[in-house]
C-alpha cells in the first residue's frame, strides 16, 4: 500500500502529510505535523483530550481517520488564540485556575471554544452536558464550568 | 507497510463494486466511533474500509408529504438540530442525541448504531417504535426492510457482505401521533444502556390509542419489537390498568443477561418501568400535536 496524500486546511493555514490507512487525525496532527497540543488520553473517544473542530463540528481526533482529512478545515487548539492574543476561553481558564495538570485543558478549550460559537448564552446545565465528553482528573470540573460560564459572560458583554 | 486499504468512493454503484470484490474483510465506515475503537482494540481486523460519506444521499434529512427521509451517515448532532424531524419524532432525535459526548454526536450515525448491532444501541429501539424502515442498497438494486430485521444477533446483521444502509425512511404521521425514548444509565451521561424502550402512538380526539409500537433495548440479544405491550395500548387511555398491562408485556418480553451494568431481575423490572414512563411521555407528546 502506497500512503496517503492529505491535504486540508488546519488553523487558517494550507497543510499537507502522508499517512496510512490505520494513521488517526490525532496521529497525523501529532507526528506528521508536530501539532502536539491536541492530546492523547484515551484514544476510544471517552475522554476528549483530543477535541478538535472539523468543518465545524467538535470531534474526537482519535476517532477520525487521517486520510478522511482530505480538503477538510481543521481547527487545532493551536488556531484558537489570536496570535499572541489569548482567546476569551483560555483568559479565562487562567484566572479562574480552571486547570492543574492541563493535560486535558487543550480538550476543553476547544470544546467549550466549539459551544460558545453556537451558543454565546449557554446555561450551566448545558455547558456540563456539552463537555460531558471531556474528562478531567484533577479539577472537580467545577473551576472548569465557571471559567466557560464567566467566558461566555464576557463575550456577550464585549459583543 | 499496511495492509489495510481505505477507499470513498463517489458513486453507490462503486461502493458495491468495492464490497463486492473485496478479498479478506470488507468494512463499510460512517462515523467510525464503534469501527474505529473496534480496529484499535484489535477485535476488528479488517482489510478494507469502504468510507460512506461522499456518496450521493448519505447525509441529510428530507421530508415529502410527512415522510422523512435520513441519510444513513446523518450524525446525531444533525438529527438534534433538525426542527422538523425534532417535531414530528421527537423520541427518534432524543434517542439518536443520547449516544456518546457532543464529540462522539459529531460523528455518530443512525446507520452505523442499529449496524455494529450492540443490544444496547440507543437509537434502535427508537427507531423501530416509529416503523423505519431501512432502504439497503446492493448488487441486485434498492430494497427496503423494517429496521427490526437487521439485527440478528449481537454484532450481527442480515445485511449480505456487499450490502449496506443508504437511508432510512419514517412513515408519515397521523395527527395526535408522537414518541418517546428513555434509557436506563447508572449515571447521566456516557454509559451504555441497561434497558432503553422506545414508544410510539397516535391517538384519536377522544385520547384513546388507535396505534402503537412498543420496542426494548439490553435486554435480549437483538431489540425486541414488544406487540403485546403495543396490544395493551392499543383501544385505551392511558388508566392504571393500561400501564400496568404495558409494564407486564414489557417485562415479559425480556430475556436478559446479568452483567456489570445490571442483573436479570433488574432489567426485567426496570423494562416495565421505562415501558411505562416512555408511554406517558408519547401520550403526553401526542395529545399536544391535535
Ligand atoms: C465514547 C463513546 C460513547 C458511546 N456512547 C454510546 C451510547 O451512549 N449509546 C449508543 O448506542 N452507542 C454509543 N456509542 C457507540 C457508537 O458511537 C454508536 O453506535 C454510533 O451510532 C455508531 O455510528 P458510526 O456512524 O460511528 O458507526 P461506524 O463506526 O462507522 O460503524 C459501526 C458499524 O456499522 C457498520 N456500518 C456503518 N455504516 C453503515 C451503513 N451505511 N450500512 C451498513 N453498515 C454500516 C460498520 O461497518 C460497523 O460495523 C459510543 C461510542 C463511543 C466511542
Ligand atoms: S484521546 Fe480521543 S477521546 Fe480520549
Ligand atoms: S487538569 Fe489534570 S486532567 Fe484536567
Amino acid at each position: 500500500m502506497s500512503k496517503h496524500h492529505v491535504t486540508a486546511t488546519i488553523n487558517g493555514e494550507p497543510a499537507e502529510f502522508l499517512c496510512e490507512t490505520e494513521n488517526t487525525l490525532l496521529d497525523a496532527l501529532r507526528d506528521q505535523l508536530r501539532l502536539t497540543g491536541t492530546k492523547e488520553g484515551c484514544g476510544s473517544g471517552d475522554c476528549g483530550a483530543c477535541s478538535v473542530i472539523v468543518d465545524g463540528r467538535l470531534v474526537c481526533s482519535c476517532l477520525m481517520l487521517a486520510v478522511e482529512a482530505e480538503g477538510k478545515t481543521i481547527q487545532t487548539i493551536e488556531g484558537i488564540a489570536d496570535g499572541e492574543k489569548l482567546h476569551p476561553v483560555q483568559q479565562k481558564f487562567l484566572e479562574h485556575a480552571a486547570l492543574q495538570c492541563g493535560f486535558c485543558t487543550p480538550g476543553f478549550l476547544v470544546a467549550a471554544k466549539a459551544l460558545l460559537d453556537r451558543n454565546p448564552d449557554p446555561t450551566e446545565t448545558e455547558v456540563r452536558y456539552w463537555l460531558a465528553g471531556n474528562l478531567c482528573r484533577c479539577t472537580g470540573y467545577d473551576k472548569i464550568i465557571r471559567a466557560v460560564l464567566d467566558t461566555a459572560a464576557e463575550m456577550r458583554a464585549n459583543a | 507497510m499496511s495492509a489495510l486499504s481505505y477507499a470513498a468512493p463517489s458513486t453507490v454503484q462503486d461502493a458495491i463494486g468495492l464490497l463486492s470484490g473485496a478479498k479478506g474483510i470488507a468494512k463499510v465506515m460512517s462515523g467510525g466511533t464503534d469501527l474505529l475503537v473496534q480496529m484499535k482494540m484489535g477485535r476488528l481486523k479488517a482489510d478494507l474500509i469502504v468510507d460512506t460519506k461522499k456518496l450521493p444521499g448519505i447525509f441529510g434529512i428530507t421530508e415529502s408529504a410527512g415522510v422523512f427521509t435520513i441519510g444513513a451517515a446523518t450524525s446525531g448532532a444533525q438529527l438534534g438540530e433538525h426542527e422538523g424531524l425534532k417535531a414530528a419524532w421527537p423520541g427518534v432525535v432524543e434517542a439518536a442525541n443520547l449516544i456518546g459526548s457532543t464529540q462522539v454526536q459529531g460523528r455518530a450515525s443512525l446507520a452505523g448504531n442499529l449496524c455494529n448491532a450492540s443490544p444496547a444501541a440507543d437509537s434502535v429501539p427508537a427507531m423501530i417504535a416509529a416503523g423505519a424502515v431501512a432502504v439497503i442498497v446492493g448488487p441486485n438494486g434498492q430494497r427496503e426492510a423494517p429496521v427490526e430485521t437487521i439485527v440478528v444477533g449481537p454484532g450481527r446483521t442480515s445485511l449480505a457482505k456487499d450490502e449496506f444502509i443508504l437511508q432510512f425512511r419514517l412513515p408519515a404521521r397521523p395527527a395526535r401521533s408522537s414518541d418517546a425514548y428513555l434509557r436506563f444509565i447508572p449515571r447521566t451521561e456516557m454509559d451504555i444502556a441497561v434497558v432503553g424502550c422506545g414508544v410510539s402512538v397516535t391517538l384519536d380526539a377522544q385520547g384513546v390509542c388507535t396505534a402503537a409500537r412498543v420496542a426494548l433495548g439490553a435486554v435480549a440479544p437483538t431489540q425486541v419489537l414488544v406487540t403485546a405491550a403495543a396490544n395493551a395500548l392499543i383501544g385505551h387511555t392511558l388508566d392504571t390498568a393500561t400501564l400496568a398491562a404495558v409494564d407486564a408485556a414489557a417485562r415479559a418480553a425480556c430475556n436478559p443477561i446479568t452483567d456489570k451494568r445490571g442483573t436479570i431481575d433488574f432489567r426485567i423490572k426496570i423494562a416495565g418501568v421505562l415501558a411505562r414512563r416512555a408511554a406517558k411521555i408519547a401520550y403526553d407528546r401526542a395529545g399536544a400535536r391535535a
